[in-house]
């Protein structure tokens, strides 16, 4: 076990390397550089700026070099942690980055929490009552979930509260508290306002594990152990929570680790729908911006998020599951 | 009727042991009500992705700011208890404070809707000339509208361009799901068949690709599209991003199966025969899974639908004047419009109904696909 977790780790180093090239070349690839799309910024907008200063501009951000020297000193820079200036804030990344980070992985965790709580009682019920009316409305609920892309549930749901209610359910803040610095106020007010992004976030995984756990319980509830255990008189409730449901949560826990990374990606459409000020939105301006020290930066997160999410999955597999590790170790 | 006829007829049983494997799929999803009412939901999409411009009322890039926010017609199919349909017709008044005009529902006023009428020139199928369309109005002239959908901001017919979106974004899921399949039988039967060094080169690939944040990376993809690619050229290079990520689960699956096939004795039969190794691949390997491979790729194209209006509804993906799904979402963005145009959202239904039939369908082939089991 030991052995097999420290293999995985030696191979982080490596992964990232190899995604580090990726992300750069990918940052990279759009003709032209930030500059040309600054001066076309600001040519649209009326004024204009010297080809000289351009120039020096390009000189001062090291844009005028080979492509592989202005990787190396990307690298150098994120060696010593330092995730370098973002050319359009003029402000570092990381402080950029910061506070957006933590805000996606809140959110994240809350609709990660949100898809266990809902979905595993509502598949055990499902299961415990295959063909009755809630089961039905369950599946039905489930299928047209697993169908709905997340900006559009958003889109649905801020409409229908501003055409109803007359509120816009946009942001994460108050405006009293969007520059606030952070309280017991300013949490409490991130409270009231992360759930719905949150829910909205997690409807499609809660839908996709329903039917999972359904599906896993169902195949459970049939075998000899269950029938003997009805046979000594177990109630049905603890009957069913005490084995069969274990059993069907195993191949489910293995998959936490793939599924919160998802969330992290998939919380990157609906910010930009819902104007969260999450690192969604962030980087698609600089993408669009080709601002791309902090498109690249933020690549590599989602990047490092992922393997690690990976990584806890198959070590979650391999605990649980002693098969693997035989043959991975 | 002639004396020949066999004197038993055959039986279920009989039947079921003499049916080729496609029969017993057909037999197994035939059962499946909603899998086949869903099959038919998806024919008549394709159906309006192979001549989009018979089923539209009017040019979907016809733009009139003066009939902008025309609301939805509602269609009503009997005039005085005789069955023949027709909508309400809508007037506009300019509001005299804020200069816009302002269109309301006039349902004194039935405009009558009739069928393949003659409206703007097209070629059907991209070959005949003809300017029949299946719906539109008497008159030509532009003064009976008809608007099944509303309009937009810019003035155009939405149920015109939601045909052409359908267009657009159904044949985008079906190309690049048939490439996904492509590289991933291509590369997973490498890989599973002649195993070895060619096997973990893939196998490698395959991780590396598999742990990359699939939306950003997406994004960032399509960001370095050129801005000056034509609608063909973003089509197609959206297509390839797509399928990137997407053949990866096909190649490992193809793989797998490969390599429990690689030992069976039909295929040891077929090599002692005498038979190549391209007929022992085509003929004999391919054929046992292809039934599951189809499934698999019809539960894939949902995702890739799914992907390409998210990414047009960013402004990444399909760049107007090419219209998608997300492309025509793009004018909800903005919920005060919303609130003033509610069917601006309609867009997002049709979505759903796509991937909702897509996922009902493979379901049913997933089920169906494995004809000798039980």
């Amino acid at each position: 076990m030991t052995r097999y977790v420290l293999k995985r780790l030696m191979l982080l180093p490596a992964l990232l390397f190899l995604f580090s090239v990726t992300v750069f070349a990918i940052v990279q690839a759009p003709p032209g550089d930030f500059l040309t799309t600054y001066v076309a910024t600001l040519a649209s907008s009326g004024s204009s700026i010297s080809a000289e200063q351009v120039e020096a501009l390009r000189r001062e951000y090291g844009l005028d070099q080979p492509v592989w020297i202005q990787y190396l000193k990307w690298m150098e820079n994120l060696a010593r942690g330092n995730l370098g200036l973002s050319l359009e804030y003029q402000r570092p990344n990381a402080e950029l980055i910061g506070e957006r980070l933590v805000l996606t992985m809140v959110l994240a965790l809350l609709s990660f929490v949100f898809t266990w709580v809902v979905a595993i009682p509502a598949g055990i019920y499902s299961a415990m009552h295959p063909r009755s009316p809630v089961d039905y409305v369950l599946t039905v609920l489930n299928y047209v979930g697993v169908a709905t892309p997340n900006f559009m549930l958003a889109l649905v749901l801020m409409w229908g509260a501003f055409a109803y209610f007359g509120v816009s359910v946009t942001g994460l803040f108050s405006p009293d508290f969007v520059e606030a610095p952070w309280s017991l106020a300013r949490v409490a007010d991130l409270l009231k306002h992360v759930w719905l992004p949150a829910v909205v976030l997690g409807i499609a995984g809660t839908a996709r594990l329903t039917r999972v756990m359904r599906a896993n319980l169902l195949d459970e509830l049939n075998k000899p152990y269950v029938t003997t255990a009805r046979a000594k008189g177990l109630s049905e409730w603890r009957l069913v929570v005490r084995y069969p449901a274990r059993l069907a949560l195993n191949p489910l826990v293995s998959t936490i680790g793939w599924y919160l990374p998802a969330l992290f990606s998939g919380s990157l459409i609906v910010a930009t729908v819902m104007n969260l000020p999450n690192i969604g939105p962030l980087l698609l301006r600089a993408l669009i911006n080709q601002d791309m020290y902090l498109a690249g930066s933020i690549l590599l997160i989602y990047c490092f998020l992922t393997i690690v999410g990976t990584l806890i999955s198959d070590i979650l597999l391999a605990w649980l599951d002693p098969r693997i590790r035989f043959e991975g170790g | 009727m002639s004396a020949l006829a066999p004197a038993v007829s055959v039986t279920a049983e009989e039947r079921v042991s003499l049916a080729s494997s496609w029969r017993l799929v057909w037999w197994r999803f035939r059962k499946h009500r909603l899998a086949l009412a869903s099959a038919f939901v998806l024919l008549a999409l394709y159906l309006v992705v192979l001549c989009p411009d018979f089923f539209s009322t009017q040019d979907p890039e016809a733009t009139e700011a003066r009939l902008a926010f025309i609301p939805v017609q509602r269609v009503h199919f009997f005039d005085g208890g005789r069955p023949g349909p027709w909508v309400p017709d809508v007037v506009g008044k300019r509001n005299p404070t804020t200069l816009r005009m302002e269109w309301r529902i006039d349902e004194s006023r039935h405009i009558p809707v009739r069928f393949f009428v003659s409206g703007y020139p097209y070629h059907l199928l991209g070959i005949v000339p003809t300017r029949i369309h299946l719906l539109g109005t008497a008159g030509a002239d532009g003064r009976e509208r008809l608007y099944l959908l509303g309009t937009d901001r810019l003035g155009r017919d939405q149920w015109s361009r939601l045909v052409h979106g359908t267009r657009t974004s159904m044949t985008i899921g079906l190309t690049a799901v048939t490439f996904s399949v492509v590289i991933g039988v291509l590369l997973g039967g490498i890989s599973g068949y002649y195993g070895g060094l060619a096997d973990s080169i893939i196998q490698r690939l395959i991780e590396l690709l598999q742990s990359l944040p699939t939306i950003p990376i997406w994004l960032a993809l399509t960001a370095a599209l050129p801005r000056d690619w034509s609608p063909q050229q973003v089509f197609f290079a959206i297509t390839v991003i797509l399928s990137l990520v997407g053949w990866t689960t096909l190649g490992r699956e193809v793989r797998g199966r490969f390599l429990a096939l690689r030992e069976e004795d039909f295929v040891l039969a077929a090599d002692l025969a005498g038979a190549s190794q391209r007929r022992i691949i085509l003929r004999h390997m391919v054929p046992t899974f292809l039934s599951h491979i189809i499934a698999t790729s019809t539960l894939a194209i949902p995702a890739m639908i799914i992907n390409e209006t998210s990414l047009s509804f960013l402004g990444l993906g399909i760049r107007p004047p090419a219209i998608s799904w997300g492309v025509l979402l793009q004018e909800a963005q903005n919920i005060q419009t919303v609130a003033l145009a509610p069917w601006l959202l309609i867009p997002a239904a049709v979505v759903i109904l796509s991937v909702l039939a897509f996922n009902l369908v493979g379901d049913g082939l997933r089920d169906a696909a494995d004809p000798y089991s039980q």
